[in-house]
């Protein structure tokens, strides 16, 4: 057998769909100028068609027919020589095929290579969310905003001949950087491309990470039930009614936290977050109303916290509250973990505000784009439209 | 034909009246004695008679349920479906084009383990828009988890309604169940039935209890869309367990059901007619019987050996106890009322299962002619079946005959 690669992209659904598929495309007809072949190919947990789901993207490329046959006859690569990862967030994991349950974004790297994260952030900042393993690998961040490129109108920035130049110093085996340049040439037919990818490769820089080095959360498994044992009718046990629970200070029972499926969590698809200011709440209830996911906890203040386990980063919270700067979408990898944020306010009161102050400055501002919708604020402005609608009648 | 096995005294006891009506009006009164709790209906020949006797049951006070026109035959099943996992009994039914436009609401009840049951008035696809028997509609659930079933007289019609409901509400079944009836020579023909007593019904049929399935405020679950996406082949394999146990379940019902009315129906999935010194036998599916006995007894007036069997149930096919009881005969004439068009040997649907039935079941290899016969509702006449027949024993004898004719065609 000859010799078999395997690159996959880890991207969001839908904004970077054709942005994958491009660079997985560029992958295999730029190995094809070394006279190697390849296929490009999609997989998915949910619909890469949905706003913000993590999906993948592949790339394989061999030497010869029947060692790219081997390469096929599964459903996805098992392991992989690179992984490249469009979208920040998504260093806290994602789902894969059938929903197996949330994955760390390395799970399928081979040992000692490498993860390419496109980010603002630095290698240390972004180790804080990519989980621990057992085996050494090395990281690399192409520096850059999410890219929508390739998505309807969104500008083309350069981001798919970036990675291809990052993944032919990552890894000439792959793809060298020559047949990269003759890709660039004779089938994108743009000189500044070149130029981008030349640039990445020259600056392609990687650090080293050990083993048990980086988030030490441990995520959720499960065993996938025999037939014999699942419940038939294609049913499910509904989960119990939630309940309420303690402050942490006062130790007064009260509010209502709904009960979640443990197993089923929706915060990887989550690009930002709302940050919520539990001394200006008027506990007016429009967010936990509006809220698609009933992902607001009723704390035993009767204020609202928004549980970061279910919470998928719609913004629609943000967009009701009638109280200004009381709830804040923020970008999601600015943050490493999915505590209370209320436990934190009980906790210390002007530790969490002075944070919370801080947090709420670096977000970005309104009607710049988000996932989930075009850019922060859409939402709101649609409000008055469908209420004119409805007046009308 | 069912034969009447009490005596003339208690028979009295337990038949509640005679009654000349139609094969829909038949499964009307079964659904009116089975207490059936929702009926959803759509009108189309000839499925509709059901529907509009049942409403004239409704509207005389005669039958308490909720009686609902759906806007079309996909809400009229998905409607069932949902008051049938609520724990509601359910009826429903359509014909032809109509069961075709229901279907993706007919696919995923297997699943959904809904022992709905529907009437088929057995009609044509389109085109062109026949109102005559053909048995593909139906056919089309075959490979799905549904149960189908055959029928050929309104007597029959009524009972095995009752049996349909003790079977798929059965806790080792739960899957929906077909009835078919042959548009027009079934649904819109007239015959003396008997009919059983409420209090007999009751004692036979229990009430539907669907358990821990049951969509219920008291028994929080969710159906369908919580599920993974990979569990696709272990609900499969859970359908097929269905399928292991169908035929267990349905000779229990029968014979519960013998016990209860008297009325006796031997083997519940094929009938066999002047088979026990036949050479050759024919095989059918419906009202197709008729001709069939008539000519049967024609010719065995003129010394031909000639047997026939009615095939009751199709899903589930019991292939070994019919691979058993054809391996004795010479040579087989399926008679198809249906077609599967590029299917092996060109065959129709009928011939083409049993075929495969007989591979594995039967020690012998008596040839399977087909015949396709009496589609978009055309008369299966009696020389039609003497033809058949014909090539039968010649089939018999040695010589090569066809696998697959058409009878009763023009040119």
């Amino acid at each position: 057998m000859g010799q078999l690669f395997a690159v996959e992209l880890v991207y969001r659904g839908v904004f970077q769909k054709t942005l994958a598929k491009n660079i997985t495309r560029g992958i295999v007809l730029a190995a094809h100028n070394e006279g190697k072949l390849g296929i490009s190919f999609g997989r998915y947990g949910d619909s890469p068609e949905r706003n913000g789901i993590p999906a993948k993207s592949f790339a394989i490329v061999a030497n010869d027919e029947e060692t790219l046959q081997a390469g096929m006859a599964q459903y996805e690569p098992k392991q992989v020589d690179v992984t490249v990862v469009l979208d920040d967030t998504l260093c806290k994991g994602g789902e894969s095929w059938a929903w197996y349950g949330l994955q760390p974004v390395h799970h399928a790297l081979k040992p000692g290579h490498t993860l390419i994260v496109i980010s603002l952030q630095d290698a240390p900042t972004l180790l804080k969310s990519i989980h621990r393993r057992e085996e050494p690998y090395k990281l690399a961040v192409l520096k850059g905003v999410t890219s929508f490129s390739g998505m309807w109108v969104y500008k083309d920035d350069h981001t798919d001949v970036r990675v291809l130049g990052a993944i032919a110093k990552a890894l000439p085996e792959v793809v060298g950087l020559k047949s990269v340049e003759q890709f660039i040439t004779d089938k994108l037919k743009n000189s500044l491309k070149l130029t981008s990818a030349q640039t990445a490769f020259e600056r392609f820089k990687s650090i080293d990470v050990k083993p048990g080095q980086g988030n030490p959360e441990q995520l959720p498994k499960f065993e996938l039930l025999k037939w014999e044992d699942m419940r038939e009718g294609v049913s499910i046990k509904g989960q119990p009614q939630g309940c309420a629970y303690a402050d942490p200070v006062t130790k007064q029972i009260g509010g209502f936290r709904p009960a979640r499926n443990e197993l089923f969590k929706k915060y990887s698809t989550r690009t930002q977050r709302p940050v919520v200011n539990f001394a200006t709440c008027t506990k007016c209830t429009l967010c936990w109303l509006n809220c698609p996911d009933a992902s607001f906890d009723v704390t035993p203040d009767k204020t609202y916290d928004a549980n970061l386990e279910a919470c998928c980063g719609c913004g629609i919270c943000e967009d009701v509250c009638p109280v200004k700067d009381c709830i804040t979408m923020v970008n999601e990898s600015q943050f490493h973990d999915n505590h209370s944020q209320w436990e934190a306010f009980k906790k210390d009161h002007d530790a969490y505000l002075k944070w919370l102050e801080k947090t709420i400055e670096s977000a970005e501002p309104e009607e710049k784009r988000a996932h989930g919708f075009r850019y922060r604020g859409q939402y709101k402005e649609q409000v008055p439209e469908a209420l004119a609608i409805a007046q009308k009648g | 034909m069912a034969t009447t096995t009490l005596p003339v005294e208690e028979k009295k006891q337990v038949q509640e009246q005679e009654a000349l009506i139609t094969g829909a009006e038949a499964i009307a009164i079964a659904c009116k004695l089975a207490n059936v709790d929702v009926v959803t209906a759509y009108p189309i020949r000839p499925y509709d008679t059901v529907m509009q006797y049942m409403s004239q049951l409704v509207a005389d006070g005669e039958m308490d349920c909720e009686f609902i026109v759906a806007e079309g035959e996909h809400s009229q099943f998905e409607i069932v479906k949902h008051a049938s996992v609520c724990g509601a009994r359910v009826f429903c039914g359509s014909s032809g084009v109509g069961w075709m436009y229901a279907m993706e609401a007919l696919t995923v009840t297997p699943a959904l383990r809904v022992p709905m049951v529907a009437m088929v008035g057995n009609r044509a696809l389109d085109d062109p828009g026949a109102f005559g028997v053909e048995h593909n509609d139906a056919l089309a659930v075959r490979d799905l988890g549904w149960l189908l079933t055959w029928v050929d007289s309104a007597q029959e019609a009524l009972d095995t309604a009752l049996i349909a409901y003790r079977v798929a509400e059965d806790r080792r079944m739960f899957v929906p169940l077909a009835l078919s009836c042959d548009g027009a020579f079934l649904t819109h023909s007239q015959a003396l039935v008997e009919i059983p007593s409420a209090e007999q019904v009751k004692k036979f049929l229990p009430r539907y209890d669907r358990g821990e399935l049951l969509l219920h405020p008291d028994n929080v679950i969710s159906v369908a869309p919580q599920a993974n996406e990979d569990w696709v082949m272990e609900i499969r394999r859970q359908n097929y367990a269905v399928t292991e146990r169908a035929c267990d379940v349905i000779r229990e019902v029968y014979a519960d059901f013998e016990k209860t009315f008297g009325r006796k129906y031997g083997n519940p999935f094929f009938e066999e007619y002047m088979t026990q010194d036949a050479e050759v036998v024919l095989l059918g599916m419906g009202t197709m019987s008729t001709p069939v006995k008539v000519a049967v007894r024609k010719l065995r007036e003129e010394g031909k050996k000639v047997g026939f069997v009615r095939l009751r149930w199709f899903r589930p096919f019991a292939g070994p106890e019919i691979a058993k009881c054809l391996e004795r005969f010479k040579a087989i004439g399926v008679i198809d009322r249906d077609f599967s068009f590029g299917s092996p040997n060109l065959s129709g649907v009928v011939a083409t299962e049993l075929r495969s039935a007989m591979y594995t079941g039967a020690s012998t290899r008596p040839p399977v002619l087909d015949f396709i016969c009496g589609l978009g509702g055309r008369e299966v006449t009696v020389p039609d079946v003497e033809a058949i027949t014909q090539s039968v024993f010649e089939a018999a004898k040695g010589k090569a005959q066809p696998l697959t004719q058409w009878i009763g065609l023009r040119g």
